[in-house]
């Protein structure tokens, strides 16, 4: 077998992908990671804060780019995802689509290209919760280093000035789409997940302007997010005197997803300090089913719980609607069965993860289950880490990442 | 270096911000071999012609002045293939871009005059790095046989490396092996399955390239990644060299005797989870005290976990795994009746469906309540606070089965440490009051006598450190296997409470981390965070006093003492952070290409105006690995700020010395501000302890600056996230305000 196919193709470049690309080439293994958006860290560099440190995760972000960087043996193709792929003597042979390339490599991400564009978009990396230039560098660590261009936002006249205005002859308005087939000795498969869709929430007021998502939060306590950190009501930019979390909004329940998503609990208790720690008066309340906090975590909770105006409720919010200016929501006391009633200024939906592999039919994913997590076939050479295989937090897609890297590298070489 | 170039870059906005042929003036001045302005030197046109400069004038010294060096990093590191040194100075996030404009840009100019100078200061202390090139051993040594061990010794040998498995009981398989059945780990996980533990080690017995060694303890290990010296003791008492080591020691149950409230010792129908489990494996359930089928078997959770008098965290596995056993007993006796009692229900992420079928199954009562405690009086009586069955309630049970908790097997080394030296200050301590203290602590640490695992011979101790309670860690979220014994990797429940797939998982990890260190040593490569770096510290060992606080601070364990106390440096296990080049008063500790030395040149190379020129200078020492970046991200987000700013990246605040204060103060600079990690019990520091110890540096300094009739208040340390580029521009005006206010430095000019 040729040296080509023992190399690994690793598909997403969150948090999983690229420890897996990382751990896979320190250790000697020639890789090729696929992005599809225009830089990599995916989710976790939409966070603002990690549990249960409380520490920025560009941070370690900023450690896996320096390795990354410095890596010969590793090449990243952003904007790019697999379009065909199939397996055969002893490999994968995959075909990588990668859109065109508007803005080129040389960029120096100087800016002039942003002030020659007028046009504004809704911003990706703020899930859509504020509007940023057609052309832009998408965030602080945006890896790599080179602005990105929503070409169909704009006017071929507008598109020619934002050319123009590039010194450096950095935007290319004739870029073309680009594909290439590759030899793979095995796939590890880190496509990360989506947040519950809060349309299909329309009963916690999912349709609610001060009903928000926990991903959402995160950007909103964010100090590069759409509110530049300060938490608010959406409706009104006026700061919440009550704020609720509604766990389990969209999972361990029938009607959506049946699985618990792992994260949520310790999310919102995270949360819950952010609130307190700009809004001190708030009052936090949060409704669970169970507090799922495991391992060291316990400290987390019980610090979380232990601030003063933050309670827990253990009771599941069925119902969500508009009240008096604020919010009503009907809890069921499950132990009691009673229904509860209580109001809030600003509701945040603990929404779970969903596989992206969920919508995929990728020929890498030999093996799914019913809720679309890919599971990992060492016969076929492919391994699965991160969200796309189970939802877990970030700690646990970094260890099975390495674990996925590994089984990945074994497969390669009995392949061979 | 001897022959450098300098190339300005005039793109992105540089050429407009400062005068261009000033900077290159002060390049000339300082003395280079040429120079050079290009309107984007990133470019292949730019970067041609630095290639061209480079040979044209058989330069040894490349230095950039342009952007960032976190920008256009990998196309800049193509030019030093060929042999030259490099330094990048950001002329582009440090000054044309940030600094405020002032007298038609004369401080950009001055500033990035300075930058030039300072970092042809720099590069000409630069040596040529020699990687070293040692032999390496290719052998992985795995400490544990339980699933964890198993595992990674499997996937090391799967990587083609020679693995040793090393078990200190007679048989492999650890705490899982007698255990009848796991938690499901594939879908649709609903039932138990098969125990893989068996599976397992016929596996590895099987394995060729898998030596393994029952009965085996470890007496000594000495020396470095790759190069470890292992002793064992045990029937093979033997000797041997290995490359890395996994810690898979595994956890033990919670002591119950411990849990006499639960009824544990009181009733003999009080029983463990794991006295259960044999049961379960007998097919035989039965009530100890009279050998009586029960009709309700009450399972008590945390039972020790979750409790501020016994252990403070959760045990992650104890709540799945109680699901299991009710499932099996339904099936050996579908007639006994199940209850749990729980604080949460922790059946994270796909383990619902495993709690919904256990539901469903079993039908069992499922009681969310805090114990109070468990009565024996005939029938056991469980009784509860805050249960949602109601206030101070009681439901009684045949059988009582406590879901106890797991305690880590391992060792915290620098407790032992501390022991080792207590008892030795208690017997040769001078001082009597040293003497008496020491025994005091030896007493208080007594309970660490003998607990040695690994025995490493390390002068900070002879295991792993641990993070809290017990667990050894030191970046837990971003880098979890990173641990701070290079070459040393936990796995499975000595590193985090967890189940058993969990643990399967932790092992893969920690085997492939083990032979990646084995692989980068043999490249001459530094691991995690400086992943590649082939350059590593000297020793210049003549001018030593012997005052340890390089071994003391190293957060490695990369150094040992000799009997004198003079340090041994093992490169392999080194991280390359400078801490203790930042530690060292006689500043004997140099790295190719950062010492202190060179810093101290770079300070020396800042032009100092003259008081009547109103032009104060700030120094700032950051960390380039957080405040650097964030620095970074200011400047690019347009954020401006006082342009008597001077900025030199460092590799950790940690690698600060002392002496670069004294010579930035003593040269009339007006006030030095170091910034860096976040410190304390949530450290953000990579070096975990750098920022930390930066900072006690400063507390000894304030003393100095007084003797020099300096204010203390002209060094600042402020803490910053990677996230925090907003605070830049006010910490850093804050500071020349302040600086304003207290007058310039009395030393200018002197």
């Amino acid at each position: 077998m040729s040296e080509a196919k023992k190399s690994l193709l690793v598909i997403g470049a969150g948090i999983a992908g690229i420890t897996a690309a990382l751990e896979a080439a320190e250790t000697g293994a020639e890789v090729v990671l696929i992005e599809r958006e225009a830089t990599i860290g995916g989710r976790v560099l939409r966070l603002n804060n990690y549990f249960p440190k409380m520490c920025p995760p560009s941070c370690g972000m900023e450690i896996n780019i320096r390795r990354l960087e410095r890596n010969p043996r590793i090449r990243v193709l952003t904007r790019s995802k697999v379009t065909a792929a199939e397996t055969g003597d002893g490999g994968w042979s995959v075909e990588i689509t990668t859109e065109p390339a508007w803005v080129k490599a040389n960029c120096t991400a100087c800016g002039d290209c942003e002030s020659a564009c007028t046009t504004e978009i809704d911003d990706p990396h703020n899930l859509g919760m504020s509007k940023t230039k057609a052309i832009r560098l998408p965030h602080p660590s945006a890896w790599p280093k080179i602005y990105t261009f929503d070409r169909a936002a704009v006017s071929d006249d507008e598109a020619k000035k934002i050319a123009e205005a590039c010194t450096y002859d950095a935007v290319d308005l004739d870029a073309q789409e680009t594909t290439q087939t590759l030899e793979f000795g095995a796939v590890v498969v880190a496509t990360g997940w989506k947040p519950y869709p809060l349309e299909k929430l329309e009963e916690l007021g999912g349709d609610l302007d001060d009903v928000v998502a926990n991903v959402q939060m995160e950007r909103m306590a964010s100090a590069s997010g759409p509110t530049g950190g300060v938490i608010r009501k959406p409706s009104n930019g006026e700061a919440p005197a009550r704020v609720a979390f509604v766990q389990c909004a969209g999972s361990r329940d029938v009607n959506h997803l049946n699985y618990c998503s792992g994260v949520c609990c310790l999310a919102s208790l995270k949360q819950a300090r952010y609130v307190k720690e700009q809004l001190p008066d708030a009052e936090v309340t949060m409704y669970y089913i169970d507090r799922r906090t495991p391992g060291r975590n316990e400290d987390f909770l019980l610090g979380s719980a232990e601030l003063e105006g933050v309670t827990l409720t253990k009771g599941k919010v069925g119902r969500i609607e508009k009240s008096n200016g604020g919010l009503k929501l009907h809890v069921e006391d499950v132990e009691n069965e009673v229904i509860l009633e209580a109001e809030a200024d600003l509701v945040v939906l603990a929404t779970g993860m969903v596989p992206n592999a969920v919508d995929d039919d990728l020929a890498v994913f030999t093996r799914k289950d019913d809720d679309g997590f890919v599971l990992d076939d060492l016969e076929a050479g492919v391994t699965v880490a991160g969200v796309a295989r189970r939802p877990e937090d970030v700690a646990a897609s970094v260890r099975d990442a390495t674990g996925a890297a590994a089984r990945a590298m074994v497969a390669a070489g009995r392949r061979a | 270096m001897e022959k450098i170039g300098v190339f300005l870059c005039t793109g992105c906005g540089i050429g407009e911000a400062i005068d261009v042929d000033e900077v290159i003036e002060a390049a000339d001045e300082v003395g280079c071999a040429c120079t050079l302005t290009h309107e984007c030197l990133c470019a292949p046109e730019g970067l041609e012609a630095i290639r061209g400069a480079v040979s044209e004038n058989e330069l040894d010294g490349i230095l950039v002045a342009a952007c960032s060096e976190r920008a256009k990093t990998r196309e800049f590191a193509a030019l030093t293939e060929d042999g030259p040194s490099m330094f990048r100075i950001a002329v582009r996030e440090h000054c044309a871009w940030p600094l405020k404009d002032a007298e038609e840009d004369e401080d950009k100019t001055m500033a990035a005059q300075d930058l030039v100078r300072m970092g042809l200061a720099r590069l000409d202390g630069v040596k040529a790095i020699e990687p070293l090139e040692e032999e390496i051993s290719d052998t992985v040594m795995v400490v544990g046989s339980g699933r964890a061990g198993l595992e990674a010794s499997l996937t090391a040998a799967g990587l083609g490396h020679p693995v040793v498995l090393v078990e200190k009981d007679d048989h492999l398989g650890g705490l899982l092996a007698d255990q009848l059945s796991i938690p499901p780990e594939q879908p649709p996980y609903e039932a138990p399955e098969a125990n893989p533990i068996p599976g397992l080690i016929d596996e590895v017995n099987a394995h060729d390239d898998i030596k393994v060694l029952t009965d085996t303890g470890i007496t000594e290990i000495t020396g470095q990644p790759g190069q470890f010296k292992v002793s064992l003791n045990g029937s093979s008492g033997l000797e041997m060299t290995v490359g890395s080591i996994v810690q898979a020691t595994g956890a033990k149950p919670y002591d119950a005797s411990k849990l006499g409230h639960l009824g544990y010792g009181a009733s003999p129908d009080v029983v463990t989870s794991h006295e259960f489990e044999n049961m379960l494996v007998d097919g035989k359930i039965t009530c100890p005290s009279d050998g009586r089928t029960p009709g309700r078997i009450a399972y008590i959770q945390c039972a020790g976990s979750r409790d501020e008098n016994h252990l403070k965290y959760c045990s992650s596995e104890c709540c799945i795994n109680t699901l299991r056993q009710m499932m099996e007993v339904k099936k050996i006796d579908p007639s006994i009746e199940n209850a749990v009692i729980y604080k949460d229900i922790r059946a994270p992420g796909l383990m619902e469906y495993f709690f919904l079928a256990a539901q469903k199954e079993t039908g069992g009562m499922m009681a969310r309540g805090e114990v109070d405690r468990i009565e024996a009086n005939g029938k056991l009586s469980i009784h509860m606070t805050d249960s949602m069955l109601g206030d101070n309630v009681a439901i009684d049970a045949d059988l009582v089965v406590l879901a106890v908790g797991m305690v880590p097997q391992s060792a915290d080394g620098e407790l032992i440490r501390e022991l080792h030296d207590s008892v030795h200050q208690a017997e040769t301590s001078e001082s009597s009051k040293v003497r008496e203290n020491s025994a005091a602590r030896a007493e208080e640490l007594a309970d660490f006598e003998g607990t040695e695992i690994l025995n490493l011979d390390y002068r900070q101790g002879p295991d792993l450190p641990t993070l809290e309670y017990g667990f050894p860690d030191s970046h837990f979220i971003c880098f979890p296997y990173e641990t701070r014994r290079t070459g040393i990797y936990a796995a499975g429940t000595v590193h985090a409470p967890m189940e058993s797939v969990q643990a399967a998982e932790d092992g893969l990890g920690a085997a492939m981390k083990a032979v990646q260190c084995i692989e980068m040593a043999k490249r001459g490569e530094a691991v995690h965070p400086r992943a590649g770096d082939t350059a590593y510290p000297d020793f210049f060992l003549q001018r030593c006093t012997d005052c340890k606080r390089c071994t003391e601070e190293c957060p490695f364990g990369t150094l040992n003492e000799n009997e004198k106390g003079t340090p041994e440096l093992f490169p392999l296990r080194c991280r390359r952070c400078g801490i203790c080049m930042g530690a060292c008063p006689e500043r004997i500790i140099s790295f190719p290409d950062f010492s202190v030395l060179m810093i101290a040149e770079m300070i020396k190379a800042m032009e100092v105006p003259d008081e009547d020129d109103e032009k104060p200078r700030i120094l700032a020492l950051m960390c380039e690995n957080d405040a650097v970046p964030a620095l970074d991200a200011a400047a690019a987000n347009g954020a401006t700020w006082n342009p008597w700013v001077r900025v030199i990246p460092i590799r950790c605040l940690g690698s600060m010395n002392i002496v670069w204060l004294a010579e930035a103060l003593s040269r009339g600079i007006d006030g030095v501000i170091l910034i860096g990690c976040k410190y304390g019990d949530d450290y953000q520091c990579h070096y975990v302890r750098g920022s930390e110890l930066a900072n006690t540096r400063l507390e000894n300094v304030g003393e100095t600056l007084e003797r020099l009739a300096l204010e203390p208040e002209r060094v600042k340390l402020v803490e910053l996230s990677h996230d925090e580029f907003g605070r830049i521009p006010q910490i850093l005006d804050d500071f020349a305000e302040e600086l304003d206010e207290m007058g310039p430095n009395p030393l200018k000019g002197f």
